[in-house]
């Protein structure tokens, strides 16, 4: 770690933990037959949790996205949650009834146009007062384009160089209008500085120019985020993002994810500190470890039902395996590796023959069932225990270099944060490693990020007109 | 209340309607892109228990010309997302409708769909919508993947001339309309079961690709956001010629004209007559609500309004100039206009303020006592949702019963 982060945390004595939580979206973690399951749908279970994290003093609230329900085998998954609202409007309202909770959004580089997204983000940092985030994905699939004017869809290699494009217009887009171009000056019937807005931008993926109508927001810049874990995905995040998003939620493969991606930032000519790593992680707490453990269990199975153990399977397999049991040893068909049967998921796009290759072989060494199988790749739990040991695991995490905090997923909506909330967070700011209070009013406070400095340039009389590249 | 009764909606945008409104006493120039400046607004709003709010959201910059940019550093300039605005609004208000304007030219129809979807959950069935085209070819620019028809200085003079150049545009946001109330319909109402005896939280049979295809683009479906609390949220439309009228004749549930006085009125509901005529559609099945736009300066006090509105025009270097009338007078004096003006067939008005928040204020503490006395407006809400202000049912999903119900729209 560069000088500036080792003292800044020399001084703080122990390396702080950032705590974001997302409200779940398209996956197995919602155990929706629980019977204090609520609406994913309802404003209500949002506001729920996210006032919830902010008396918890979290840094911010995510929100995944998806832009087509999941097809399994021709039809829609019908197995975990089905159906989300748009992100940024539901943040938007969010940003009315909670105060210092940082707001983060998944939103697409691929069916977007950046002058649109860029006035969204701006939008919502304006509405919350300088919380607003944006984590960049770059889903590119055909299945999801079928949806989007372009048909848009991109070969996988462009989906990056698309994306960087994409957040290089952004910025160019917010840094159009300085602090201090709005006037609003009544007496001499000034309201803005003559250009102010001015952009003009060409490359391979976007040829724009004009005036941006939205001001520069309170942060300058929303937070950037970046959930790639590909050579391509990591770079992108050193070079472009402010916090990374991972699965690897085991310390050892999050330790060398850790080392991996704060290697690769003075490449990029920046300090260790100003990207932070957040895996996503789950925490099961209850009075005793053995509790706890039980309790665990009862999700594990809950969230890997025996369709969904088969469906899971099948996505691997690439075919249909509708007629084995879950129960019983893995098929004695091999996969097909060139047929989809889930599409819109990521995760099942490619390596599925290794991966068929690499269960078999743990299902027999173990003799595991498909369910059992399925349960044991999941990865279960990341944190179960009393609060005491949840606690002692999570500032153990992040002080060993395995993260810099995490972004919860509750199994419940809207209520599977509370006792996170409410007997873990007391624990972390009694270690001296979670805020008492917020100290700033930001995301970018919160996340102890400085840059960028809110816009200071001299104001010229003519605005410049940045073309590709010229400013990075 | 006596008769039918009285719709009313305020349009806000910015300082208010005149150019030099944010130089006018009162005025919050600094504070138009806060939060606090437009959560003031709209609870007002709900305060005089109007039917909804509309928000503008002009994309691009804003111009004084109306087909092109100009440099003016003299007037409001920089705006925020309206959706998203609307939004913010849902959770400080209980009852008003919000209406956010969206560009339809440049925007992809499947986003703007759920952003609307997801306006109604987040206020409970208060949503609306405004689908406008880009009118400026310099709009074309900010997105850069495509261009569309630049207006001539002569072609502006006159609504007939613009709608003519630019009903290409008009053509595809009727899809972008279609695209949208498909969407919003391809979840059926109860597709969530959350059947734990089959480990099923949807039933895959209630939710329905629905395969638009069109001249300008195709959506495949269905949407990622269930059917929103109204089914439909309300498609409102301003319109002032005879293509933006067959516009509104296929997918508005609401369009808001421009007449000058009463006879205009008259001529203008004709026309929109005739064009929901060409169109085909059933308004006993599915009424088309029509309100007047006005631009309003409101004080107690005879005079003082056009006082008022004379300095702004000296501020702002030339009398105002408007699509819709522009009234000054007493609340009294314009509760007298929007009754016999409503005779013509209006069945509300949309009033733009001509500063904010003054006549706004004038609108819900002078106006709507005086018609709540005259027995022609709410004393209180008596619905929670925007279809029920406006007494507009909710329609069912068209892909809610097997026998396939012929469309009220031909899709374009
Ligand atoms: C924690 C996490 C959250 C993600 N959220 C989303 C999402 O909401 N929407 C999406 O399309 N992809 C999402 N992704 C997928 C990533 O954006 C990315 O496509 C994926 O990690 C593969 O990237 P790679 O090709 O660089 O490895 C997420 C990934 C992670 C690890």
């Amino acid at each position: 770690m560069p000088a500036a982060g080792k003292k800044a945390e020399a001084q703080a004595g122990k390396k702080q933990v950032h705590l974001a939580a997302q409200l779940p979206g398209i996956h197995n973690v919602t155990v929706w037959s629980d019977s204090r399951s609520r609406s994913q749908i309802a404003i209500d279970s949002f506001i729920r949790l996210a006032q919830t994290v902010e008396r918890g003093k979290f840094d911010f609230f995510f929100l995944a996205e998806g832009l087509r329900p999941r097809e399994h085998k021709g039809q829609v998954y019908d197995l975990d949650v089905v159906g989300r609202p748009e992100n940024l409007t539901v943040l938007s309202a969010l940003a009315a009834v909670t105060t210092h909770l940082g707001l983060a959004a998944t939103v697409n580089a691929t069916f977007n146009e950046p002058y649109d997204v860029a006035r969204r983000l701006a939008t919502l940092d304006h509405l919350s007062g300088g919380r607003a985030a944006w984590n960049v994905v770059t889903s590119f699939d055909a299945f999801t384009g079928e949806n989007f004017r372009r048909g848009g869809f991109l070969a996988e290699s462009d989906r990056y160089t698309r994306a960087a494009e994409f957040l290089d217009v952004a910025r160019t887009l917010w840094d159009s209008w300085r602090d201090g171009d709005v006037r609003a000056d009544p007496k001499a019937g000034d309201f803005l500085l003559p250009g102010a807005g001015r952009f003009a931008h060409r490359g391979p993926h976007f040829d724009v120019s004009g005036r941006f109508s939205a001001p520069r927001g309170p942060q300058g810049h929303p937070v950037i985020i970046q959930a790639g874990e590909s050579d391509q995905g990591r770079e992108f995040a050193a070079s472009d993002a402010d916090v990374i998003f991972s699965k690897y939620n085991r310390l050892d493969e999050a330790r060398d994810f850790y080392r991996d991606v704060k290697g690769r930032l003075a490449g990029h000519g920046r300090a260790e500190h100003e990207l932070k790593i957040l895996p996503t992680a789950t925490a099961v707490i209850a009075d005793t470890d053995e509790e706890a453990a039980a309790y665990a269990d009862e999700i594990t199975r809950a969230q890997v039902s025996p369709q969904t153990a088969i469906a899971h399977l099948e996505a691997v397999w690439g075919r249909d395996l509708s007629a084995y049991d879950p129960d019983g040893p893995l098929p004695d068909v091999e996969p097909e590796a060139e047929s989809l049967v889930l599409e819109g998921h990521s995760v099942f796009r490619k390596g599925r023959g290794e991966t068929a290759r690499r269960w078999r072989k743990l299902a027999e060494e173990r003799g595991l069932s498909i369910r059992e199988l399925i349960i044991e790749v999941g990865g279960g739990q990341t944190f179960v225990g009393s609060p005491r040991t949840v606690a002692d695991a999570i500032d153990h995490f992040v002080q060993s270099d395995g993260a810099d905090g995490f972004v919860f997923v509750p199994h419940l909506t809207p209520g599977g944060l509370d006792d996170l909330v409410d007997r873990v967070v007391p624990l972390l700011q009694e270690k001296g490693v979670f805020r008492q209070e917020y100290t700033g009013t930001t995301l970018r406070d919160h996340l102890g990020l400085n840059a960028p400095a809110r816009d200071t340039r001299p104001v010229p009389g003519e605005r410049p007109v940045r073309s590709e590249k010229e400013a990075s | 209340m006596t008769g039918t009764p009285l719709h009313l909606a305020v349009a806000l945008d910015g300082a208010g309607w005149h150019p030099a409104a944010w130089r006018a006493e009162g005025a919050r120039p600094g504070e138009l892109l806060t939060a606090a400046y437009w959560a003031d607004l709209v609870t007002e709003a709900e305060r005089g228990l109007l039917d909804f709010v509309t928000l503008e959201d002009p994309l691009g910059l804003q111009s004084a010309a109306f087909h092109r940019p100009d440099e003016r550093t003299d007037q409001v300039r920089g705006s925020l997302d309206a959706v998203l605005l609307a939004a913010h609004l849902a959770p400080l208000t209980t009852h008003i409708g919000l209406v956010p304007t969206t560009n339809v030219t440049h925007t992809e129809p499947f986003h703007l769909a759920i952003g609307i979807a997801t306006l109604d959950h987040a206020s409970k069935g208060r949503a609306g919508w405004r689908p406008q085209i880009s009118a400026r070819a310099a709009d074309a620019a900010l997105f850069g993947r495509r261009t569309t028809p630049q207006l001539t200085e002569e072609d502006v003079r006159d609504p007939e001339l613009i709608a003519a150049r630019l009903r290409p545009l008009f053509a595809e946001a009727a899809d972008v309309v279609e695209v949208a109330r498909r969407l919003w319909d391809s979840w059926e109402d109860d597709a969530e079961i959350r059947d734990a005896a089959t480990g099923r939280f949807i039933d895959r049979d209630k939710l329905h690709h629905i395969d638009f295809e069109g001249t300008y683009f195709s959506v495949k479906g269905p949407s990622i956001t269930p059917r929103p609390p109204q089914g439909r949220p309300v498609v409102t439309s301003l319109a002032h010629a005879s293509t933006p009228y067959e516009f509104a004749a296929g997918g508005s549930d609401l369009v808001y004209v421009t007449p000058h006085d009463h006879a205009g009125a008259e001529a203008i509901l004709a026309q929109v007559g005739e064009a929901v005529e060409r169109i085909g559609r059933n308004e006993r099945e599915w009424p088309l609500k029509k309100f007047a736009d006005l631009l309003v300066f409101l004080d107690d006090e005879p005079g003082a309004a056009a006082r008022r509105k004379s300095r702004l025009d000296e501020l702002n270097g030339g009398e105002l100039a408007s699509d819709a009338e522009i009234f000054t007078g007493t609340p009294g004096d314009l509760a007298d206009l929007l009754l016999s003006w409503r005779t013509a067939g209006l069945d509300g008005f949309r009033l733009r303020p001509g500063t904010l928040p003054h006549d706004l204020a004038a609108i819900t503490r002078g106006l709507v006592p005086e018609l709540q006395r005259r027995g022609v407006f709410r004393t209180a809400y008596d619905a929670t949702t925007l279809r029920g202000h406006l007494g507009l049912r909710r329609p069912d999903s068209r892909y809610a019963h097997r026998h396939d119900r012929p469309s009220a729209v031909p899709s374009a």
